[in-house]
């Protein structure tokens, strides 16, 4: 078991032909991940090692059952290759495209509310379920099959943190990331509410940065409805104020989205957090003992 | 993107609002000749990214064109906040009866712009924020929707009872609107929103900052884009496409990802070092943003040490090294010659084995872990051998 992505995932590639796209839709095949199709308008009848690639999503989906699809847009055209996915009506997006205008993803995200359909990023790493199926642009080599649920807005770091579960033997039910903008679809509740109906998981590692207040509202959640347990490490306790940390997201403005408040935020749920990156180990190994 | 007052207002006139006639001026003597073809009473403004420019006296009246030359004298190249003035505007001075607050800010939580009104405008509006909220009245604008016209109307009864005042504010309430919808904000703000003896509203200062992922369709904006604001070094890393915020610690760090970098950042603090900066490399391996990145960070005297934590996932590490090394040649072969800084090198991941390597033949050690790295870093800054 494991949450978003499994066995059963058929993915469509939107912009399978750029050099991003194509990259990596050629290292999740050797991951051993289901991509029955791309999309590239205006390519449509070619293919890339064998997958066919279509004119528009609707054929897409249509000829090859996908379910699922990863966008490798670049950020002036990647909100309407989210509707193309929204209106096609995938059971979950993912878009990996970093630069998206904030007041796209706002359209995007009114009509996401009456869609039925899942949105992961933009602006993330995807999602993998080790062993089973990466849709996204992480390593697969450094995860391993496991029980340990991982939701963090960031890429690189979350690679850090779960190289280091790995090294331990400690492996991961579901790793993914939300993303590290201002607006996301699928959030911090979200992935949380779904690790703990997930029987394969039995803990939770959150790793959250400065910026906005979901790890505030995400440790409400967890104190009232989360029976596994969940540690968590936040990103950018040395960060200024009023300055964007890379991550359009990152940013403490107005007073809030500061390290402290979040960190305090999450003890007081109960959650306890890792004063560095490499500690996180430890607290998941007493958490599941 | 921060824009000046003036530019935010330039945006707001072309889209309707009223503004006061105003014009910049570099000099005292460009300010003298703005009023005089005004012939008005004008107030003399400090155009830096900062607020409370009021408070730290860099807003004056002038009663004469004299006078304007006098007052420009003072405020340009004062220090506001860290930030030296280069310019001011000289605008007619208003006669003020009241003055409003009308704002909208793209708002995370209901991921949508919100407008906040308030008939208790001016200086103030922070305070009354903190200490009487229930003055401000707010209003979320569904996106698809855009603002209605008895969402304006209801927000302009909030700030006035004059039926003509209403009229006008709910125009002007949806003039902002479209201004910010067509420049890509995620802040715009009329403080004051003043109102006339006459009875007439106008926007008299104003504010924008424009969203940094959509100014590839604004070219209008980018060109507002004021070098003299920024850090030089912030400068130069963004035309090198790097994502880079200076720091006042003396560790150096360059780091593969955003969460990566504060995180590395975070860990110098744990060990007793403070960082100098942030600087995400992002995913490329490109020798170029190697040195870019190197040479911003040594030309910084503060720096004792200089931090790599690269995560190698698609980036790989042997491509990394390579970068590194020839980073370092082109330093040497540069006018300051070879650098005396010490590195400390993490470098983990894809081709790890092949990075080492590369290293190792030309003297850099590369360490395992990150805190290992971050704790040797720390210790050659203080003078460790």
């Amino acid at each position: 078991m494991s949450i978003l992505v499994d066995a059963n995932t058929r993915v469509v590639v939107q912009g399978i032909t750029g050099r991003d796209g194509s990259f990596h839709t050629r290292q999740m095949t050797a991951y051993g991940t289901n991509v029955v199709a791309g999309v590239t308008p205006g390519k449509g009848g070619q293919d890339l090692d064998g997958i066919p690639v279509f004119d528009t999503l609707e054929e897409a989906a249509g000829a090859t059952g996908a379910n699922t699809s990863i966008i490798y847009v670049r950020p002036a055209f990647a909100a309407d290759a989210i509707h193309e996915a929204i209106d096609a009506e995938m059971d979950l997006v993912i878009c990996i495209t970093e630069g998206i205008p904030t007041l796209d993803m706002a359209r995007v995200y009114a009509v996401l509310q009456d869609s039925g359909v899942r949105l992961l990023g933009p602006n993330c790493p995807g999602a993998i379920t080790p062993g089973v199926t990466k849709v996204g642009i992480m390593p697969g080599h450094i995860h391993r099959p496991g029980h340990v649920g991982v939701v963090s807005r960031s890429g690189t770091l979350t690679y850090e943190i779960v190289h280091q579960l790995t090294s331990a033997g400690i492996g991961q039910s579901t790793c993914l990331g939300i993303g590290g903008d201002p607006i996301i679809g699928t959030g911090f509740i979200d992935t949380l509410e779904a690790f703990e109906a997930d029987p394969d998981t039995h803990a939770v590692v959150m790793i959250g940065e400065i910026g906005g207040s979901d790890e505030e509202r995400a440790a409400e959640f967890v104190q009232q409805h989360m029976k596994k347990p969940v540690v968590g490490f936040i990103a950018g306790r040395t960060a200024p104020p009023g300055k964007r940390m890379g991550h359009a997201g990152a940013i403490i403005s107005g007073g809030t989205g500061g390290a402290e408040e979040k960190v305090s935020a999450l003890n007081e749920a109960g959650i306890p957090v890792a004063d560095r990156s490499a500690d996180v180990v430890d607290l998941i190994r007493s958490a599941l003992a | 993107m921060n824009i000046h007052e003036f530019q935010a207002k330039g945006i707001f006139a072309r889209h309707g609002m009223a503004i006061p006639t105003e014009q910049v001026a570099r000099t005292p003597e460009e300010a003298r000749r703005i009023a005089e073809k005004l012939g008005t009473r004008v107030v003399v403004k400090a155009q830096v990214h900062v607020g409370g420019r009021g408070k730290a006296g860099g807003v004056k009246l002038a009663s004469t064109p004299d006078e304007a030359f006098e007052v420009a004298g003072r405020i340009l190249g004062m220090d506001i906040k860290g930030l030296t003035v280069r310019q001011v505007l000289v605008a007619e001075a208003v006669e003020i009866d009241h003055e409003a607050y009308v704002g909208i800010i793209l708002d995370r939580q209901t991921r949508r712009a919100v407008f906040m009104v308030s008939a208790a405008g001016g200086v103030d509006i922070e305070e009354v924020a903190r200490d009487t909220p229930e003055k401000i009245h707010k209003l979320a604008v569904d996106p698809l929707l855009g603002l209605l016209p008895y969402q304006a109307r209801s927000l302009a009864y909030k700030l006035y009872s004059d039926p003509a005042q209403v009229k006008q504010a709910a125009g002007m309430l949806a003039r902002l609107y479209d201004a910010f919808i067509e420049s890509d904000a995620s802040l715009a703000e009329i403080n004051p929103l003043v109102t006339t003896p006459e009875g007439k509203l106008w926007a008299l200062d104003g504010k924008m900052n424009i969203d940094d992922n959509a100014l590839f369709r604004h070219e209008e904006i980018e060109a507002m884009r004021d070098p003299e604001s920024e850090e030089p070094t912030e400068a130069e890393a963004r035309d090198a496409d790097l994502s880079f915020v200076k720091l006042d610690g003396d560790i150096g760090c360059i780091v593969n990802g955003a969460g990566l970098a504060m995180a590395t950042m975070d860990m110098v603090k744990f060990y007793g070092g403070m960082p100098a900066n942030f600087l995400d490399i992002g995913g490329s391996s490109n020798p170029d943003k190697v040195v870019t990145a190197m040479n911003i960070i040594t030309s910084d005297d503060r720096v004792k040490a200089v931090l790599f934590n690269i995560f190698g996932g698609i980036t790989r590490c042997d491509d990394v090294a390579n970068g590194i090394v020839t980073a370092l040649d082109r330093i040497a072969a540069g006018p300051g010659g070879s650098l005396t800084l010490p590195i400390v090198i993490r470098l983990t991941g894809t081709n790890e084995a092949e990075g080492r390597k590369i290293l190792e033949s030309v003297g850099l050690v590369a360490v395992d872990t990150m805190a290992e790295a971050v704790q040797k870093a720390v210790a050659l800054g203080k003078g460790a051998k």
